[in-house]
């Protein structure tokens, strides 16, 4: 199958065994949660996912081909596009840049400022702004910036990294919706990381929790929502 | 009243000879985090090839030329085969920290080693393309020469396409993103270990200009850019180290603070000049005088 098949990845920080045998897949097109808390291993799953850390065994695969052990700077190039954690902008960049950031890897400038021009769209509120530093951005704007500059890159896949990690909860709320307004229209697939279980799996299409670096369930995202055992267990609701 | 104007305009000669190379030492440590010592070295370097072409063909800008393409090719010569390698094998713990900058130094003195040898010690001289006297005014001679003129000429011209470059392509955006955020940099797809070479050959060939006109203006041996390592560093320091303007302004400021000591107190304290100048901004504002207060965080 196509999309994205995580198969038996183990990772290791020094002597810690990180993620223990993980294995999920994601169709195309599907949202796909991932929930965990603090130290679960979510961050290093998606930073092994992008290149930006090396596995110790496993593979994983998007459209059929391996991921693991490609450089990020390559990935981006076969559509995959990672927003780390934490607003991962360039402060002392304007918001414009930042923005072109995401598409300075093509060669056609064109292609770049079109998918700038749907981004804004989507993000009036960096419109307005696109000559400021991104330094001068509230917290929620910059969320919106890191995400609206992999979306440049026009990415097939997209790996989002607790986008409401210190958010406003009515600001969280806005985050979560225009992603499943993103992800619909573009037909993104798209594997997003968080500790604020109830709102991703709100939109997710699948949910894969994990503790202590291993996966303790997978499933249909609204399924997870109302198990009882699950929800005690690791929702914390 | 004429000599505070000479004070200035020869200050501003000598700050624009520095802030070429402080550019060049705050181009390497933005993108690589080194204080690159090696940068005086690979300069003179540079500046012989420079030598080697005009003293052949007559022609200085056909030389500066040459120079900077020889400055380019060795500063990304240094990063490429050194500092990758070094970054590979020492990066962590207080190896990672001191090694480059060790390694910096080690290299300054084989590139001198290099340049005795195929060229001895002996003083060379670069013709300069245009006259070294002072303009006359009436029955006066100034210290202000024709090639002072060229100097600061050529220095602006070179800072403004640099400032293109920074600003306003791509390149330039890379160049920016990698040394900022080098991990953001590698999700947004730039190549970041080649963009770091890049810096380090625009490093080398602005250094390479650096050496040129000091050289026109001077003669050259192994350690004759020396000073201007020392002089260059430390406006990169007084400008905050991470700022290109601030880089530039510090030498200015710097250029023109020695030209007022050397004029109105004496030769024998313009090193120490340099120095109190160093020391001073370390203690009262040690992240430059370009420093902004930070930005918002939330």
């Amino acid at each position: 199958m196509s999309g994205l098949v995580v198969t038996r990845l183990n990772v290791s920080h020094g002597a810690i065994h990180a993620l223990h045998d993980i294995s999920f897949s994601v169709e195309p097109g599907q949202l796909a949660a991932v929930i965990g808390s603090n130290g679960a291993g979510k961050t290093t799953l998606l930073r092994t996912l992008s290149g930006l850390k090396d596995s110790s065994s496993g593979t994983a695969q998007w459209e059929g081909r391996e991921m693991l052990g490609v450089k990020p700077e390559d990935l981006v190039r076969r559509g995959i596009s990672h927003v780390s954690e934490g607003k991962s902008v360039i402060p002392e960049l304007t918001v414009k840049e930042n923005l072109v950031l995401g598409g300075i890897w093509r060669a056609n400038k064109a292609e770049t400022q079109e998918s700038i021009e749907q981004v804004v769209e989507l993000f009036p509120r960096l419109g307005e702004r696109m000559s400021q530093s991104a330094d001068t951005l509230s917290g929620g704007e910059r969320q919106m910036l890191a995400i609206g500059r992999a979306l440049v890159s026009r990415p097939k896949l997209l790996l989002l990294d607790e986008p409401s990690l210190g958010l406003a909860p009515l600001v969280i709320e806005q985050i979560f919706d225009t992603i499943n307004t993103f992800r619909t229209k573009m037909g993104l697939t798209v594997v997003l990381v968080e500790q604020n279980a109830m709102s991703a799996l709100e939109i997710a299409d699948i949910g894969v929790i994990i503790n202590l670096g291993r996966v303790v369930a997978t499933g249909n995202a609204s399924e997870l929502i109302n198990d009882p055992a699950l929800r005690a267990a690791y929702l914390g609701y | 009243m004429q000599k505070v104007i000479e004070t200035l305009l020869i200050g501003l000669t000598t700050g624009s000879i520095y802030a070429l190379m402080s550019l060049a030492i705050v181009l390497v440590w933005r993108s690589t985090r080194v204080v690159n010592f090696a940068q005086a070295g690979q300069a003179m370097l540079a500046t012989y090839v420079g030598f080697e072409i005009a003293s052949r063909s007559g022609v200085f800008w056909l030389a500066v030329l040459f120079a900077i393409v020889a400055g380019a090719l060795v500063g990304a010569g240094v990063d490429y085969f050194f500092m990758r390698v070094l970054f590979k094998h020492a990066n962590s713990g207080p190896a990672a920290v001191v090694a480059p900058v060790i390694a910096t130094l080690g290299l300054l003195g084989l590139i001198r080693s290099f340049v005795g040898l195929t060229w001895g010690g002996e003083f060379k001289t670069i013709e300069s393309p245009v006259s070294t006297d002072g303009y006359t005014v009436g029955s006066t001679t100034l210290p202000f020469s024709p090639l002072n003129t060229l100097i600061i000429v050529t220095v602006s011209i070179i800072l403004i396409a640099l400032a293109i470059l920074f600003q306003r392509t791509n390149l330039g955006l890379a160049l920016r993103a990698s040394a900022y955020a080098p991990e953001i940099a590698k999700l947004a797809g730039i190549r970041t270990a080649r963009t770091r070479t890049i810096g380090w050959a625009i490093a080398g060939g602005v250094g390479a200009v650096a050496g040129m006109l000091n050289t026109a203006n001077n003669f050259l041996t192994p350690y004759s850019l020396d000073l201007l390592l020392v002089f260059g560093f430390i406006a990169a320091v007084v400008g905050g180290l991470e700022s290109m303007v601030g880089a530039v302004v510090g030498a200015l400021v710097l250029g023109i603070g020695l030209t007022i000591i050397l004029n109105y107190v004496g030769t024998s304290l313009v090193f120490i000049g340099g120095f109190a100048v160093l020391i001073l901004v370390l203690l009262i504002k040690p992240d430059g005088i370009m420093a902004k207060g930070k930005g918002r965080r939330a």
